[in-house]
């Protein structure tokens, strides 16, 4: 089933917690609403499901109009962060309360809800756990029996709020790709929020960008990770150096030297930052080129798949920190090349440079 | 587990100082408690026990205790919906003035029981707001049984109310939002999420209000008009005979109550273990 909204606004006293949003999400897609704590995607979950209501705008599930259906008849399922089991009953009795409080005319036999009990907890690989109490169980295995509940009164859309957000690191990573490859299995709309970037580019199909009750940009997960459309993007969704200066002829001037950016919108004469990933920049030892941007070595971290060299601006850029992430063998070239001894003088050169206005990249880099 | 503070060294306060304090508390515990309730037990069972049977089986004394009876009995249960509607209320749902329903919840608590019966008095007596229109159509509320039930209801109400709220506010409104989207109606939600969870404290709730409704004095003295074999319940009665000077007869019935205080604090402590249990079973789900 589809899901859309239509400008949504919702305020918390004066607080403004979604600023008139509108998205669409597709049938079957496994979507992730991704952003900082307090930018407003959970509120905007909750308002899908019902639990919340909006000051304005519509919900709409699969075409219709849903903004003033109750919760019980929206038929949503509901993953709650700290899972919200019913801790008086057992696992099965979990599972199997959705399906017991239906209505007479539509209540399934005793039978029947029993055997799609145990379906549902083969699905989620916990059949052995049926009588346990929730307080007997690990987290992981409390959040999978918090899906399999939502999942069994057949839900046309599945909302999952920070499912993993109460796991250890080890157990989230596990769970991460079991959710994905249960989605993959079911095929069911699903929206999932986090704030953990790794965990939305991983999972899932289409990613949403929140800040401040704002959508910065909806796409596929390598879309907004290489080419994110606005500066908070860019600082969300990895380390990022930046560059302040003047544009001018394609170029960003910063005092006596100057690079190179790709296209940009940037107006000739713009105070300008210049956004690029640590893996974009070079290091170069020939510091009288007027080309890239003047640094001391500060710190060479090389533990891991790669290796970071933290640096300190001088001159034009003085007083601000640049990282440079390398492979190993980078560095070790590097290192025979040039030395990269604590304090040297370098130069550092953006391959790639992405260049925002300054008043919309004061946010990106706060 | 920790190490216990008194059993570490680096912790532990000097020897003549924690028998000092233990002493104090253990002879204040007989003094003022033990033996003023074995006073009451050997008072009633002075003169035998035959004049003690007499004593709790003569009319009056049963009619008070049947009405003792019956006032907890219609009292506890309405004020067990009340508590309930209450606590659900608050702890559950926002809404404007939720603080002022909550210090109008604590009012019983505060204000003094004979003030509550005046007040009664007040608006069912007879020169009271509705004591012309109550007399006309021939219903008695002060003097009777329903005053005694409707003071009883007032001072007994916050028990179980309390007893709801802190716990239903410490559990959040998780389950009871899994509920809805599960499809629950609120009747649903009520009976099968939010009341198994807080089952040991209802229950403690219950015992408590009906403790305080069975031993009632200050307010249902004013409103009942002490009627023998009427409207006196157990501590009135008891009241009366001690000033007629039969204290026999005055100390059994008086025991009645002390063991029904008793019971009541067994019965607690069983709930309290078993609440505590729970609430172990709570945290550890955190």
């Amino acid at each position: 089933m589809s899901i859309e909204v239509r400008n949504i606004n919702k305020k918390f006293g004066s607080f403004v917690a979604l600023d008139n949003i509108s998205l669409e999400f597709e049938t079957g897609k496994l979507v992730a609403l991704l952003g900082p704590s307090g930018c407003g995607k959970t509120t905007l979950l909750r308002i899908i499901a019902g639990l919340e209501q909006a000051d304005s705008g519509d919900v709409v599930l699969d075409g219709q109009n849903s903004s003033t259906t109750h919760v019980r008849e929206r038929q949503v399922g509901f993953v709650f962060q700290h899972y919200a089991l019913f801790k008086h009953m057992t696992v099965f009795d979990n599972v199997a309360f959705g399906m017991r409080m239906k209505p007479r005319k539509e209540r399934l036999p005793e039978p029947m809800i029993s055997k799609k009990v145990h379906e549902l907890l083969q699905l989620v690989q916990l059949d052995w756990l049926a009588d346990r109490f929730p307080s007997q169980l690990s987290g992981g295995q409390r959040q999978r029996i918090a899906l399999a509940r939502a999942l069994a009164v057949e839900p046309r859309v599945l909302l999952l709020d920070e499912p993993f957000g109460a796991l250890d690191a080890k157990v989230r990573k596990e769970l991460r790709r079991w959710l994905r490859k249960l989605h993959d299995e079911l095929h069911i709309t699903s929206i999932f929020v986090t704030h953990d970037q790794e965990e939305a580019l991983e999972v899932a199909d289409q990613v949403v960008l929140m800040d401040h009750g704002h959508v910065e940009q909806v796409g596929a997960p390598d879309e907004v990770y290489n080419r994110p459309a606005t500066p908070f993007v860019y600082g969300f969704l990895g380390s990022v150096n930046a560059f302040h200066g003047r544009s001018e002829a394609g170029k960003l001037i910063i005092g006596d030297q100057h690079l190179t950016h790709e296209e940009s919108t940037v107006q000739h004469g713009e105070d300008a930052y210049g956004f690029s990933r640590p893996h974009e920049l070079q290091i170069l030892p020939d510091i009288e080129d007027a080309v890239g941007v003047l640094a001391t070595v500060v710190r060479v971290l090389s533990f891991g798949v790669n290796s970071r060299v933290e640096l300190d601006g001088v001159g034009a850029v003085d007083g601000q920190h640049f990282e440079v992430e390398l492979t190993p063998d980078q560095l070790e070239d590097i290192k025979q090349r040039i030395g990269l001894e604590r304090g040297q003088f370098v130069r550092l050169l953006p391959s790639r440079l992405k260049l925002f206005s300054r008043d919309s990249a004061q946010q990106g880099i706060k | 587990m920790q190490t216990k503070f008194e059993r570490n060294i680096a912790t532990r306060e000097p020897a003549w100082l924690k028998w000092t304090i233990i002493s104090l508390g253990l002879l204040f515990f007989i003094f003022f408690l033990v033996m003023p309730l074995l006073s009451i037990f050997y008072e009633a069972l002075r003169r035998g026990i035959d004049v003690y049977w007499e004593s709790i089986t003569e009319p009056d004394a049963l009619a008070a205790v049947r009405l003792t009876l019956l006032v907890a009995v219609i009292s506890v249960p309405l004020n067990l919906v009340f508590g309930v509607a209450a606590a659900w209320c608050i702890a559950k749902f926002d809404f404007p003035g939720k603080h002022i329903l909550l210090t109008f919840i604590d009012l019983p608590f505060s204000v003094s029981p004979v003030v509550v019966g005046l007040m009664y008095v007040l608006v069912f007596g007879v020169n009271g707001w509705f004591g012309g229109w109550l007399q006309a159509n021939d219903l008695q509320i002060i003097f009777a049984v329903p005053g005694i039930v409707l003071a009883t209801i007032f001072v007994t109400f916050p028990f179980i109310a309390r007893e709801l709220i802190p716990l239903m506010e410490a559990q959040g409104r998780d389950e009871e939002e899994a509920a809805i989207v599960l499809g629950a109606s609120g009747w649903q939600t009520l009976w099968y999420v939010t009341l198994p969870n807080v089952k040991w404290a209802l229950i403690y709730g219950v015992i408590l209000s009906n403790a305080r409704a069975m031993g009632e004095f200050g307010a249902v003295s004013v409103v009942s008009g002490k009627i023998r074999g009427l409207t006196n319940t157990m501590p009135l009665h008891v009241e009366i005979l001690y000033n007629e000077y039969m204290f026999a007869a005055a100390f059994a019935v008086a025991s009645l109550l002390a063991l029904l205080a008793l019971v009541t604090l067994i019965i607690k402590t069983l709930v309290e273990h078993k609440a505590a249990q729970t609430q172990r079973d709570f945290a550890g789900e955190h």
